[in-house]
């Protein structure tokens, strides 16, 4: 199989193809691509091209009402068309009014992405015919956008990389179209309760240089405006959506290649994929000595390839101008103020907070705070448990094992950070041992029940009482008068062979400290 | 004197009086205008029911003591107000059998004045037009001479005011298309300034351009109803916060001290003799009132033509891209995809001056063409503003012809878009500044009316409605209403 195939219509493409492309959460694509015995050029040309790729990412705000009008943003699970009036349905006559928790909400996530909001800004006309835009255009902002020349600092591979934010902008969301086949004819429905809903469109400067950054910049955009509270950033449910724009240029050249946009990014997962399914297309191109088209493509997720949907000579002509139904936006530095003072704890100050107040390693803070669902357990759990570096052992061993087994987030398992801090607590004051905790942590995520109701029911309890312990004690060295033996002739290999059968005795119940000290005491009076 | 015949303030004084109800001159509106609409043709829909619902519960209020603005007054509203529950089509066949569910706010402060809703009155499709004869469905006569038009586009509102078929009536002004109307069936019609009245529910042609205002029959009627329908909207954010005036309480005044500039670039080449003497002799009838009367120039007016022509358009191609076949209004039968039904539903639904209008805007906006057209049309549209602000440095109003012409023929200018656009080239410059302007009454002109142009600064629709309101009491001119036929 040659890399030629990648991009090929799907009749002529094998399984084996797009199985190069999968990845997983947990590891990274190109090793992949550098094991397989076939893409000795692709590896190649990916490695002689470097690639220059921005990403477009547009938020849904959580605001209560919609962008322009009072129907409610909330409209996930409702019944098509239920979150409508005039004004969303584009009725003749209607005219749009600014939400301003919208504007709000836009001005603090400029904030927190570094941004400067200027003094003055608009809403502007994007102009283009499509059933999803029920007024024939869509209400954006062109050349005075409400943020831009912002940053933000992403770690991938333990490094960190500033990436560079254009500009982020205020427009609204269109409707949903959902086409199907109904007696033999093609049908479209429109559903308008999306049509309205603001959104965030953010803007990267062209400074990503991979996949895994491509990744990592999505994630901590998400994180950002969840910490923000200005949406809940579920790419699933498309709250926030991607669109990126890869070329790629010899290494050690500062040129740009041309780009190509790639849209219908549904996740971090599937921006990482496309990136490095680009990568190696464009590669492969310029190998052949041709040129790489500058289009949109889309993103086929099962089938793990780009598919070209437009060139640049069908492309769009937008016609912007500025919407002359929205008076122009001017901002007092008294309202940025204000909504600065309003900023909770950004990512990036929570994970410097860990390492100074917490004693965290950059590695743990950096895991701890990679997630706003993490860092919101972990703070719950030493509340009530104060070692956070116990804590943080706990979290990113067990917990996320048991996460990654059950495929959910840390917040998703069953075990709340009470049952955490329960359970550390009784390995502390010697109700179980610490490998019995680990054991009692799954069972927890399996039940739900407490720690402490599951050890009693279980009857897991340590035993620790040494009149209960020197029997057993007792009993291992009368029945074991070898390793007896050997322990008094300075083989201390024999002790824990004798602990060893003490705990089996026990069913593992019995306190190992204390063996350790019954054993020892007994031993020596022999 | 026939009911129909009475103003609003002596229709309101004779109800009031309790000599007639509501119900009886609303009765004698709906007889009127079963007489006479026929040849007129101001009206695309009669609501004789909802008049007569509207009267009935006008009379049970008086009789309760209560007491509105307009209550129990029969008026008519140009079809691009959005009714509930009545049809609006803006003239156009794409927005045919619309029947909206919300109504305009203008609409609400009527019905909320006591307002009696008489029906919808013809325009040009989507306003655009200066002679009614862009309607979709018909053309209206001037009540003064039915073989030529009324001007436009609110024509059927300004020929239902003169015919005597609505007490007053409401239109909407882009660049002229209240008070040219106005002038050429003989009534009073004001263009307030841009943001005085709600445009929510009014459908858009050039947002930036758009004003509501009243057509009635004297000053005292149109001050009347511009306050009412005035005032900041929450749902346009373009409407002006500044309290309203009871500009009908405030008509008094003589107009001593009152400085009034002429500007040269108004009396335009081509304009017809007896339009320019008709209106001279209105100025030296302000000057008899001690106004003080003075030359100005208006120096960019000249560019006003061509850069409304670009704005506008621009706006327009925007504002009616929602019309697309998919939500509402007319769709092509039998078509193939969203494309084809695009194409052709809109091919079909739309005039042909709405289509020459949406294609000029789409050129003007286009990449590579934006910068010198539409960018540069707003730069010299703040040019005209600038000569606007500098003229009322000196003057308090400025008077003008509204049109250059008085009712031209029926199908005179409908094969010569340009000639038809001359006509708004006296009230493009207030629209493009956004001042009000008004026009009203200054005399017959070969037996037909010629109008007179008085322009404010910003806010000052009280200045000019006193200065037309002391011309008015000077003058010979009184309401009339033609003999129809």
């Amino acid at each position: 199989m040659s890399v030629r195939a990648i991009g090929a219509p799907r009749s002529q493409q094998s399984a084996e193809t797009t199985q190069w492309f999968e990845c997983n959460e947990a590891t990274h694509c190109r090793p992949r691509l550098h094991s397989s015995p076939y893409n000795k050029g692709a590896m190649v040309a990916a490695t002689a091209y470097e690639p220059v790729i921005g990403l477009e990412v547009h938020v849904q705000l959580q605001t209560k009402s919609k962008m322009f009008c009072g129907c409610s943003a909330a409209y996930a699970g409702a019944e098509p068309n239920t979150h409508v009036c005039p004004v969303c349905m584009a009725l003749p006559g209607v005219l749009p009014v600014i939400n301003r928790q919208a504007v709000e909400y836009a001005f603090m996530a400029g904030l927190a992405l570094n941004c400067e909001i200027p003094e003055a800004s608009k809403f502007d006309r994007k102009n283009y015919p499509y059933p999803d835009l029920v007024k024939g255009y869509q209400i954006s902002q062109y050349d005075r956008p409400f943020n831009v020349n912002g940053w933000i600092d992403i770690d991938v591979d333990g490094e960190t990389r500033r990436i560079g934010i254009t500009r982020a902008h205020l427009e609204e969301d269109t409707a949903k179209l959902t086409h199907k086949r109904e007696r033999g004819s093609l049908r479209s429905l429109v559903d308008l309760n999306r049509a309205g809903v603001p959104l965030l469109e953010i803007v990267s400067e062209p400074d990503i240089r991979s996949p895994a950054e491509g990744r990592a910049y999505l994630q901590k955009l998400r994180l950002t405006v969840q910490t923000l509270g200005v949406s809940t950033g579920n790419m699933e449910e498309g709250a926030m959506r991607c669109d990126v724009n890869v070329s790629l240029r010899p290494v050690g050249t500062e040129r740009f290649g041309t780009k190509v946009e790639v849209k219908n990014l549904n996740s971090a997962r599937s921006v990482q994929r496309a990136l490095e399914y680009e990568m190696i297309r464009q590669a492969e191109v310029l190998e052949r000595g041709e040129r790489v088209a500058q289009e949109t493509r889309g993103w086929d997720d099962d089938r793990g390839i780009t598919v070209s949907q437009r060139s640049k000579e069908d492309a769009h002509d937008y016609r912007y101008f500025p919407e002359p139904d929205l008076p122009p936006i001017f901002v007092g530095r008294e309202w940025v103020d204000e909504l600065r003072a309003r900023l909770p704890e950004l990512p990036d100050a929570r994970r410097e907070r860990y390492m100074r107040d917490f004693g965290l390693s950059h590695y743990d803070a950096v895991q701890l705070t990679s997630s706003l669902g993490t860092s919101t357990y972990f703070e719950s759990v030493i509340a009530r448990y104060a070692n956070p570096k116990i804590v943080a052992n706990w979290i990113q061993g067990e917990l996320f094992r048991v996460a990654r087994s059950l495929n959910v987030e840390v917040e998703g398992t069953r075990v709340t950070p009470d049952h955490l801090a329960e359970l550390l607590t009784l390995v502390d004051d010697g109700t179980v041992s610490q490998a019995m905790a680990k054991g009692i942590l799954e069972e927890v995520a399996q039940s739900g029940q407490p720690p402490k109701a599951l050890i009693a029911e279980r009857g897991l309890a340590q035993i620790s009482d040494t009149s209960e312990l020197d029997r057993a004690v007792a009993e291992a060295i009368a029945a074991n008068p070898q390793a007896a033996a050997d322990y008094k002739a300075g083989k201390t290999s024999a002790m824990g062979f004798l602990t060893g059968q003490v705990m089996k005795a026990t069913r593992g119940k019995a306190n190992p400290g204390v063996v350790n000290d019954l054993l020892k005491r007994q031993l020596d009076r022999i | 004197m026939a009911l129909h015949e009475l103003t609003i303030h002596e229709s309101l004084a004779e109800l009031r009086a309790g000599n007639i109800s509501s119900v009886e001159l609303t009765d004698a509106y709906l007889e009127r205008i079963a007489q006479v609409d026929p040849q007129v043709q101001a009206y695309l829909t009669v609501t004789a029911d909802r008049a007569r619902a509207d009267a009935h519960r006008a009379d049970e209020a008086r009789a309760r003591g209560e007491e509105a603005p307009l209550l129990g007054v029969p008026i008519a509203l140009k079809d691009i107000f959005c009714t509930t529950g009545i049809e609006t089509t803006c003239a156009s066949r794409i927005l045919k059998g619309f029947v909206p569910p919300y109504d305009a706010t203008v609409v609400a402060k009527l019905a909320e004045a006591g307002a009696v809703l008489l029906g919808k009155t013809n325009m040009d499709e989507f306003a655009m037009g200066s002679s009614t004869e862009n309607s979709a469905f018909m053309a209206t006569h001037n009540p003064w001479d039915l073989d030529r038009v009324p001007g436009g586009s609110s024509g059927g509102s300004a020929a239902a005011v003169a015919a005597g078929l609505a007490a007053a009536a409401l239109g909407t002004d882009t660049g002229g298309s209240i008070r040219q109307p106005a002038a050429l069936c003989g009534v009073v019609g004001i263009k307030p300034t841009y943001g005085r009245v709600s445009r929510y529910g009014v459908i858009a042609f050039a947002s930036s351009l758009d004003q509501v205002g009243p057509f009635a029959r004297n000053v005292a009627d149109c001050a009347l109803m511009l306050r009412t329908i005035s005032g900041q909207d929450p749902f346009d954010s373009t409407s002006l916060p500044e309290p309203v005036p009871d500009y009908a309480a405030r008509l008094d005044g003589d107009l001593h001290g009152m400085r009034i500039g002429i500007p040269d670039e108004y009396f335009v080449a081509g304009m017809e003799p007896g339009v320019e003497t008709a209106v001279r002799r209105a100025i030296d009838t302000l000057v008899e009132l001690g106004a003080e009367v003075g030359a100005v120039s208006l120096p960019h007016s000249q560019y006003a033509l061509a850069t409304y022509y670009l704005i506008a358009p621009a706006e327009a191609s925007a504002n009616l891209a929602r019309y697309d076949s998919v939500k509402y209004g007319y769709r092509a039968p039998h078509v193939k995809s969203v494309e084809d039904s695009y194409m052709r539903s809109r091919g079909e639904g739309f005039g042909t001056e709405v289509k020459r209008r949406i294609r000029l805007g789409t050129y003007a906006l286009s990449s590579g063409y934006y910068d010198a057209y539409y960018l540069k049309a707003q730069k010299v549209r703040t040019l005209i503003k600038a000569d606007f602000d500098a003229a009322f440095q000196r003057f308090d109003a400025l008077v003008a012809p509204t049109s250059p012409s008085v009712a031209f023929p029926l199908g005179a200018r409908t094969q010569d878009p340009l000639t038809m656009y001359l006509s708004d080239v006296c009230t493009l410059p207030p629209s493009l500044a956004g001042l009000p302007a008004l026009s009203m009454p200054c005399g017959l002109s070969d037996g037909l009316p010629v109008g007179l142009q008085i322009i404010g600064p910003a806010l000052g629709e009280e200045t000019i409605l006193r200065v037309a309101a002391a011309y008015e009491r000077a003058s010979d001119w009184r309401p009339t209403i033609p003999a129809i036929g």
